[in-house]
Formats: C-alpha cells, sequence, structure tokens
C-alpha cells in the first residue's frame, strides 16, 4: 500500500474514532461537573445511592436472564429440528427470525396489552402475570439476535452425522441435543444471549407500558427528564455495562475456537 | 454376534427408489461389502439396517429379530461414519466412552473396554487428546474404536476410508481386516471403491440405481459377474466390450465384431451355440488381452490386428489403449513390450477368459450367457 493511501486510511479511522467517541467524552466529562467548578463523581454517587437505581436494574436483569433462558429453551431445539428435519423451512423461520426489526415496539406492546390483558389471560392483572408478558415480548423482540447466532453456531458443526452418531450410540434425543449439540454451539448462544440481555437491559417501550418505573429503561428516561448530571452519568454507566458484555463475548470467543471435526469436507 | 437380513426391502424417497426390493442375507462373522457408484442405495441399505432411514417395505432381521420398529439404540449396532462424527468437544478417552455411559456400564468397566480397544489400534497416548489434535488417520482410528468399545453385534462401516489418503487408506485396509479376524463379529462395510471390496469382503454385494446386481465372493465377482454392469464395474481398468454377431461356420463359432472376429473355443461352444446369428456383446478384461511375444503358454489365444492410440507405462504392467477400426479398447501387458504410438501390432486375447452378455435380456443391462 502507498504512503498515501496509509495516511488517508488513518485521516478515516481517526474521523471515525472522533464522531464515536467525541460525544461520549462530552457526556462523560459533562457527568463530572455536578459539583460547581471541580470534576467530582457526585453524579454517580447519587445514582448508586439512589434505591430505585438498583431496585429497576435488579429487576431488568432478572427478566433479562428469563428472556434469554426462555429464548434458548424456545429456540434452539427449534432451530436445530429445522436443521435436521426440516431444512426446507430455513428460509421461512429466517424471515419470521426478522419479523421483530420489521413490526415497531408499540405495535407488539399494544397487540399484548389487548389480547392478554382481557378473558380468558387476565396476565396484567398480577405482578408475576405482568412479569410473564414482558419476559414473552422480550423473547420475541430478541429473537433475530439469538436465531442468528444459534443458527450459525450450528451451521459450523455437521449437526446430521453428530446426531445420527449419537443416535447408533444408543443416545435419546435430549442426551443429543443437550449433551453432543448444545456444548458444540455453546459459544454461540452465549454470545446471542449477551446481545439479548443487553437489548432487554435498555429497552424503553414495552416495559413502560407493561411495567412502568420497575424496569431500568423507564427509569433511566425519567432521570434523563429531570436529574441533567445524573442522567448524563447513567449514560455512561449504560455503556460500560454493554462493553463489558461485549468483552465477555470476545473473550469467550477467543478462549474457544470452534472447529468442526465431524463432516470435515 | 448376529445375522443381518434385508427380506424385499424398499425404500422411497418421494418418487425416488432407493432401495428396490432388496434381499441379502448375510451370515453371522461374515465382511460383507456393498459396492457401488453414488447413489446406487448402498449407504441408504446401511442406513435402514442402523435405523437412521425407514424402511418403506420389506423387513430388516438383526438375527431373528425384526428390527423394523426398534430405535437405532436399541439395535446393538455400532456405525463407524465418513466423517467419523467424533464429539470436538470431549477427548479421544470421552468419545470413545459415550456410548458406554449411556448404557450405565461402571466405570471401571468403561477404563477397561477404552483402554483395551485404544491397545488394539495404537491409539493409547491419543486418550486424553481433542479430535482437533488428531490426524485424519488417528481420527479414523478413534472413531473404529468407539465402534469396538460397545461390543456391539453388528459393525457398520459406511466408507470409512474415504477422507484418508492413498497410502494411509491402503494401510488402514489392511487393519480393518486384521480386526475383523480378531473380533469375529459381523462387519457391513459400505464403499464405492472397488478395490477395497475385493481385498476386503468374504462377500461383496454389488447395487446400482437400488438393486442388487449380484451377491457372491469377490472371485467370484470377478470370474463370472452376472451382468454388463458388474463386468464393468468390478477390475481396473474396466473390462473391453464389443457389440458383436456370433456367427456360426460349421462346427465353429466366431465373434464378430466388424472389425475382427475371434474364434470361441471348442469346449465352450455348446454353452453359446444356441445363440448363432444372433446380437451379443463380447467382454474381455484388459490383463487377458497380451503382446503374443509375453503370453502365457496354452491358452486358447484369438490374434487381433490393432493400432496403438496410447501407452501408459506403470512399472510393473504397461497399459495399451489400442484402436482396431471404429473399436477402442485396453490392454494390460508385460513391461517388457515395446510398442509406439502409431505401431499397427498384432495382439492376442486369451479366448478362456471371455465373458458373453445377451442384450435382448434386458437392453440397459444385458445377462451374462453362462
Amino acid at each position: 500500500m502507498s504512503k498515501r493511501n496509509t495516511l488517508w486510511s488513518w485521516f478515516w479511522m481517526i474521523l471515525g474514532g472522533l464522531y464515536f467517541f467525541l460525544p461520549l467524552l462530552a457526556t462523560f466529562e459533562f457527568s463530572l461537573k455536578a459539583r460547581k467548578g471541580v470534576y467530582s463523581f457526585l453524579a454517580y454517587e447519587r445514582v448508586f445511592a439512589d434505591p430505585l437505581f438498583l431496585r429497576t436494574f435488579i429487576f431488568s436483569l432478572e427478566m433479562a436472564v428469563f428472556t434469554a433462558l426462555a429464548g434458548i429453551l424456545l429456540i434452539f431445539p427449534t432451530v436445530y429440528w429445522i436443521r435436521l428435519k426440516l431444512p426446507q423451512l430455513r428460509g421461512l423461520i429466517e424471515f419470521v427470525s426478522m419479523l421483530p426489526f420489521v413490526v415497531p415496539a408499540i405495535v407488539l406492546v399494544f397487540g399484548l396489552i389487548r389480547v392478554f390483558s382481557g378473558a380468558p389471560f387476565f396476565l396484567t392483572n398480577t405482578f408475576t402475570g405482568t412479569n410473564v408478558l414482558l419476559v414473552a415480548a422480550y423473547v420475541v423482540l430478541t429473537m433475530p439476535y439469538l436465531y442468528r447466532s444459534i443458527d450459525t453456531g450450528l451451521q459450523a458443526i455437521d449437526v446430521r452425522t453428530l446426531t445420527e452418531a449419537a443416535q447408533s450410540l444408543g443416545a435419546g434425543w435430549g442426551t443429543i441435543l443437550f449433551r453432543v449439540i448444545l456444548p458444540n454451539v455453546r459459544v454461540s448462544i452465549l454470545s446471542g444471549s449477551f446481545l439479548a440481555v443487553a437489548t432487554v437491559m435498555g429497552e424503553f417501550t414495552i416495559a413502560s407500558f407493561l411495567v412502568g418505573i420497575r424496569a431500568f429503561g423507564p427509569y433511566m428516561s425519567l432521570v434523563g427528564q429531570n436529574k441533567t448530571y445524573e442522567s448524563s452519568s447513567l449514560a455512561i454507566i449504560s455503556f460500560a455495562l454493554t462493553w463489558a458484555f461485549i468483552g465477555l463475548i470476545q473473550l469467550l470467543n477467543r478462549g474457544r475456537v470452534q472447529t468442526q471435526i465431524a463432516g470435515a469436507h | 454376534m448376529a445375522s443381518v437380513t434385508y427380506d424385499h426391502v424398499w425404500k422411497k424417497f418421494g418418487d425416488f427408489v432407493a432401495l428396490n426390493d432388496l434381499n441379502i442375507h448375510i451370515e453371522d462373522k461374515e465382511f460383507l461389502v456393498l459396492v457401488g457408484p453414488s447413489g446406487c442405495g448402498k449407504t441408504t441399505a446401511l442406513r435402514c439396517l442402523a435405523g437412521l432411514e425407514e424402511v418403506t417395505d420389506g423387513q430388516v432381521k438383526i438375527g431373528d429379530r425384526v428390527v423394523n420398529d426398534v430405535p437405532p439404540k436399541d439395535r446393538d449396532i455400532a456405525m463407524v461414519f465418513q466423517s467419523y462424527a467424533l464429539y470436538p468437544h470431549m477427548t479421544v478417552f470421552d468419545n470413545m466412552a459415550f456410548g458406554l455411559k449411556l448404557r450405565k456400564v461402571p466405570k471401571q468397566e468403561i477404563q477397561r473396554r477404552v483402554e483395551e480397544a485404544a491397545a488394539i489400534l495404537g491409539i493409547e497416548h491419543l486418550l486424553k487428546r481433542k479430535p482437533r489434535e488428531l490426524s485424519g488417520g488417528q481420527r479414523q482410528r478413534v472413531a473404529v474404536g468407539r465402534a469396538i468399545v460397545r461390543e456391539p453385534k453388528v459393525f457398520l462401516f459406511d466408507e470409512p476410508l474415504s477422507n484418508l489418503d492413498a497410502k494411509l487408506r491402503v494401510q488402514t485396509r489392511a487393519e480393518i481386516s486384521k480386526l475383523h479376524q480378531r473380533l469375529q463379529t459381523t462387519f457391513i462395510y459400505v464403499t464405492h471403491d472397488q478395490v477395497e471390496a475385493m481385498t476386503m469382503a468374504t462377500r461383496i454385494a454389488v447395487m446400482n440405481k437400488g438393486i442388487l446386481q449380484q451377491l457372491d465372493t469377490p472371485q467370484n465377482l470377478y470370474d463370472k459377474p452376472a451382468n454388463l454392469f458388474v463386468a464393468g464395474f468390478i477390475g481396473s481398468p474396466s473390462m473391453n466390450f464389443f457389440p458383436a454377431h456370433l456367427r456360426k461356420d460349421g462346427n465353429d463359432l466366431f465373434v464378430d465384431t466388424g472389425d475382427f472376429a475371434v474364434k470361441i473355443p471348442e469346449d465352450r461352444v455348446k454353452t453359446y451355440a444356441p445363440f448363432a446369428g444372433r446380437e451379443v456383446i463380447f467382454g474381455i478384461r484388459p490383463e487377458d488381452i497380451h503382446n503374443p511375444q509375453f503370453a502365457p503358454p496354452g491358452i486358447h489365444a484369438a490374434s487381433v490386428e490393432c493400432k496403438v492410440d496410447v501407452t501408459e507405462l506403470m512399472g510393473n504392467e504397461i497399459f495399451l489403449y489400442m484402436v482396431s477400426g471404429k473399436h477402442n479398447f485396453v490392454a494390460r501387458v508385460d513391461p517388457r513390450t515395446r510398442f509406439h504410438i502409431g505401431d499397427k501390432v498384432q495382439l492376442v486375447f486369451n479366448m478362456d477368459n471371455f465373458h458373453l452378455f445377451d442384450p435382448a435380456s434386458d437392453r440397459e443391462n444385458p445377462v451374462a450367457i453362462r
């Protein structure tokens, strides 16, 4: 590559970096100005001292974990079965998995409330019922991430041969699914799960309609409306959390290089 | 240990018939090789026995037990796959022990059996490794080991040598034969490689288009192919075929190809006399065509004039690609032969080892006249 091209590469990289990091740095700098005239972590202290912060954070984290678990239990066996027995349906399932990107969250949540708040479900009448509905909605919302990562993981192994080998070795379907296939797509499932968790943690629309201020997203929005410096510090905390999740995915991916043994072409 | 029977087995995938009324009885401790070109149904037959495919009609028996509706895990068979199908996340030991753990075999017994199998296959030092750390040959051994430890009634091999290089394939071929001698269990082996079939099998089932063409010992398949397909499939290079007319001349019978005519030896005239005056297909193997200078003594030799098109020196033999009129054929001759491209030469056909096929019996796959 010529020297001129290298310079241009650096120029575009620095420009992109500035575009991304400058607002973040400005927000961080602003979040440190809660005490007049000096930089301090006062806004962060106030956020952490607010009991609502911890309560909403834990609530959303719980919902996120349930969402990831429910999503895995629903999507992993489905994708496996489609790859094994109904490969002709893959196109259709891929299309369906993309629907949450197309259907706005507001439409989804109104639909859910309309269907499940009345007879025979009455789910919105209790906290537990609403939480169940929230998790169900989040499973739909995060389906594209989980579906994509699990499908990619299964693509990297020879599902059919591994299954047949296990069958002839005396394994039942449960053993095949959880002791043969799952360990080979663990990294993909974890990646998808982290993406799902990160999405749920910051989700606003569905949470505000179903559980309101009990969830982290609506809490962040409320703080943003009322408290100037705290909202900036919350934005930085959210960023840090998301990056921590991405870092974890990277760490897991680096630790386990998936190699394809079965079906070595 | 057990016998295996395919009793009028049909397998259809929609309109496609993969197995067409398959009937094979495999004796206990036999080494049967299913051989044929791609798509002939050999792997489907194996998968039906393993329980990985359901048969459309007919019965599959292991011993006296009909296993049509028995799940794969309860058939007491062990299968070695073409791609080995080792579990990437398990060590070699765990891969080999997997089937035994599922059967809840005691730990000590698992240890004993895995170590014993590893010793037979010479992979004791690999037990702690993961499959990705093994070479192709080592993976193949682990796959065989995983089958051995189960002590099954029947071993199934689905083209297990296809992913190995040529040298390793020859070596492993011999090892699998030895393993059969040692384990004294029924082996059913699928391959498209007729050399593997000929060298390992006690009997070979040749298949084409879902139909069993011939089931016989390797030598009989080579010497007495039942039809044109088997004759062409078994042997390398393939048998030469010439459309011909069977001409009677006094008491003698001649195979007349239009470009050359060869006399049928007297002791075989009686067999072919009823076909005199009819169209036949004349078949002769390349190894039964000789340079007259080095032809074995005492054979019924028929001389044929032809032109050398291509020569291939193999070291221990020479392949001659010959032209006689509109016919092309291959001869496998003595390495001392000194023919050059374009030479017009005389070769001799060993008429003790020719084959005639009757096109009227089956236009697509004429049956051998015996």
